[in-house]
């Protein structure tokens, strides 16, 4: 360095003071060394629909539990993975959470079967898990929080309401060739025949179909009263398109159990969707103080642009708020001390309303509505406050049977 | 009377969806005997063709017919220029050139618009048939299929250019011989390739919507079509079109559309266990 001007003196002074002053940060973070915690969902590929609200959603509970000053006095680190809507990376990123990150809790999971790929791992690492989407319902499991609606909360009422609502006996379900898919149909078939109706005919799709030429020329020759949509990811929204482009539309009324959880509503238009009739804990036209609050904060965030925020986006938020409550109450975010915490009936009251976490079962008594899609937007028809996780209480008892890992799968009868 | 009705249309509509995807790559395989890996790609790319040029306030038919073709002609040039040609006659190493063709443009796509399904709502309404409605738009894409096929053939039957084009594919040293330049008579092959299948991706995106990945669920199909046809472009991809076709819609209706896709994979199976040459290597030989 021949020419030592003015200006890199300067910086160089500025480098060194800097420098200086490293020891006096880096001490005092290490006397509050960071809560690692893990964020595990699809931002990418099929599934990203319904990931991207729920990133939002936990990044932003992580930021304000932060501004007020962290976990138990230790701010909390969030580390996000993307799995890119593929199965396989779901396991490999929940073993990297949890034993390279070493985090203390994982928050994630989209379909349930990126919830069955993690569940064995997480539990086997001793890391506690919240899923907050909602999903059919069943798993029994100490290590698990199940945050979102089940079966017995939404379609109990729901299949009920919407029969009556078409006038419909006769109900054919397209479903999502999975778990989730399989076992809802189940669900579905019970709650019709309790009601005086049957369902027709369900049909299966793998999630990477988009074609259903053939399939709705099959719902005209059933010519049944209603459709059940119970279609997951964007390859099957196009089934919405082609409906309407089969003149279907206003012939045979639809309701689904998943229409909006990827934010459908914005990605399909009107004609497509005007009239869809669904259900779940949490609508983002809820007018409660809490939910306009948590609105105002997420659109300041993310911008006008941002993905509506969805059931599971919401509960994503819930989740964090419970983890943090439940980490305040035993002092520790030890997996051993937190579960008992988070078991001791804690509840929240946020955008969803008020959610209390189950003991024995280690789901969600939430609020849960039904509403009509029109122009973009969800129109609030009914309400049921507080409904308990009826279906998995009948098969699990985790104060009981603490040492439970399975996913029951409820038994239905039609 | 009227369900059977729609059944038959609801069949010719999935045949002609099938030669509609399979027809590019027939054209390129059957001519040039390459295997451009890159195919469901270039349908992709037909598709985010139309779809931008009508976001940005182009006529949605417009959009379709000329500026997916022309986009995807002229991607289809550059490629030609820079990796084809240099690979011309071994085989296997365009397929790996154009397995890596298909990934970079998968990766481009993605970069551009998000790994997100985007859609553009299929025009025209739909037709009522007794109780019964098909969509306008799917009849349209199989009348469409129709000309292409009609036009295709008329080229080749009937014009100088397919005669020349006939030529170089049956002979291609004898073509040079005879004063033709193999070279420019490939290229110009290539580029209709491509633009046919801009134009098929243009075509079935409002019925299915378009993502960066959607290539990968054509992809099988239209090689299973051209193969399964054998070494006749035309009658080739359309008889493999009808009979794939044929037992995919059955087996959808009788069964479940899972099954109806299985069957399809069998069906091709079967067939190229009886016949390796593929359909016109046994029959309608001396056709296109």
């Amino acid at each position: 360095m021949t020419d030592f001007s003015r200006r890199t003196l300067l910086k160089t002074a500025a480098a060194g003071a800097a420098l200086g002053l490293a020891p006096a940060y880096l001490r005092q973070a290490s006397a509050a060394e960071p809560i690692q915690v893990a964020g595990i969902h699809d931002a990418s590929g099929g599934i990203d629909i319904y990931g991207r609200p729920m990133i939002n959603s936990l990044t932003l509970a992580v930021e304000e539990i932060n501004a007020a000053g962290g976990v138990l006095g230790r701010p909390i680190a969030l580390k996000n993975y993307d799995p890119q809507s593929n199965m396989q990376l779901y396991t490999q990123y929940a073993t990297e959470a949890a034993t390279k990150q070493k985090a203390s809790v994982v928050f994630g999971g989209i379909i349930s079967a990126s919830r069955e790929a993690m569940r064995p791992t997480l539990r086997r690492f001793r890391t506690p898990y919240f899923y907050n989407m909602l999903y059919e319902g069943g798993v029994c499991d100490r290590n698990v929080f199940c945050m979102g609606s089940t079966p017995a909360q939404t379609l109990q009422k729901f299949t009920p309401f919407v029969m009556k609502r078409f006038n419909a006996k006769t109900i054919y379900v397209l479903a999502a060739d999975y778990n989730y898919g399989q076992i809802t149909t189940k669900w579905i078939r019970k709650f019709a025949s309790e009601n005086g109706g049957e369902v027709a005919q369900a049909d299966f799709f793998p999630l990477d179909v988009n074609d259903f030429g053939p399939t709705i020329r099959k719902i005209q020759a059933a010519k049944p009263d209603m459709i059940m949509s119970v279609l997951v990811g964007a390859a099957h929204n196009s089934f919405y398109r082609q409906w309407v482009a089969a003149g279907m539309k206003d012939k045979i009324p639809m309701a689904s159990t998943t229409f909006g959880i990827g934010n459908e509503q914005v990605l399909t238009s009107p004609d497509e969707h005007d009239g869809i009739v669904v259900s779940y804990a949490y609508f983002d036209g809820l007018k409660t103080p809490e939910n306009e609050a948590f609105l105002k904060k997420y659109t300041d965030r993310f911008g006008d642009k941002a993905d509506a925020v969805t059931e599971a986006s919401a509960m994503t938020y819930h989740a964090v708020n419970l983890w943090a409550a439940a980490a305040a109450k035993a002092g520790s975010v030890d997996r051993d001390k937190i579960i008992p915490a988070l078991e001791g009936g804690l509840s929240f009251t946020g955008p969803a309303g008020k959610t209390t976490i189950d003991p024995k079962t280690h789901h969600d008594t939430l609020d849960t509505y039904i509403a009509e899609v029109r122009d973009r937007a969800y129109h609030v028809l009914e309400s049921f406050p507080q409904q308990p996780p009826a279906d998995t209480a009948a098969v699990c008892d985790l104060a009981a049977n603490p040492n439970e890992t399975k996913q029951f799968v409820i038994d239905v009868k039609s | 009377m009227d369900y059977a009705l729609i059944v038959i249309l609801q069949l010719v509509v999935t045949i002609a969806n099938l030669a509609l995807i399979s027809a590019g790559l027939a054209v390129i395989f059957g001519m040039m005997r390459i295997i451009n890996m890159a195919h469901g790609e270039f349908l992709m790319l037909g598709g985010y063709a139309a779809l931008v040029s009508h976001q940005a306030g182009l006529n949605l038919w417009l959009a379709i017919f000329v500026a997916a073709p022309v986009t995807v002609g002229l991607i289809g040039a550059v490629l030609e220029r820079l990796v084809i040609r240099r690979l011309y006659g071994r085989m296997i190493d365009t397929m790996l050139a154009t397995w890596g063709v298909s990934l970079a443009l998968v990766g481009v796509v993605t970069v551009i618009f998000g790994n997100r399904v985007s859609g553009i709502s299929p025009p025209l309404g739909s037709v009522p048939i007794g109780g019964y409605a098909i969509g306008l738009y799917e009849l349209l894409t199989a009348g469409v299929t129709s000309l292409l096929f009609l036009g295709g053939w008329f080229v080749l039957r009937r014009t100088p250019v397919g005669l020349i084009a006939r030529g170089a594919m049956q002979n291609r040293d004898m073509a040079a011989a005879l004063g033709v330049d193999p070279a420019k008579v490939y290229a110009t092959t290539f580029v209709t390739g491509a633009a046919i299948s801009g134009l098929a991706g243009a075509l079935i995106a409002p019925i299915t919507g378009v993502a960066p990945s959607i290539g990968a669920v054509y992809i099988a199909k239209a090689f299973i079509t051209v193969i399964s046809g054998g070494t006749a472009i035309l009658t080739g991809a359309l008889s493999a079109s009808a009979l794939l076709g044929s037992v995919n819609t059955a087996f959808s209706f009788v069964m479940t559309p899972v099954l109806g896709e299985v069957a399809l994979l069998a069906a091709a199976v079967l067939l190229l266990r009886v016949l390796p040459q593929g359909i016109t290597g046994r029959f309608f030989r001396r056709s296109l």
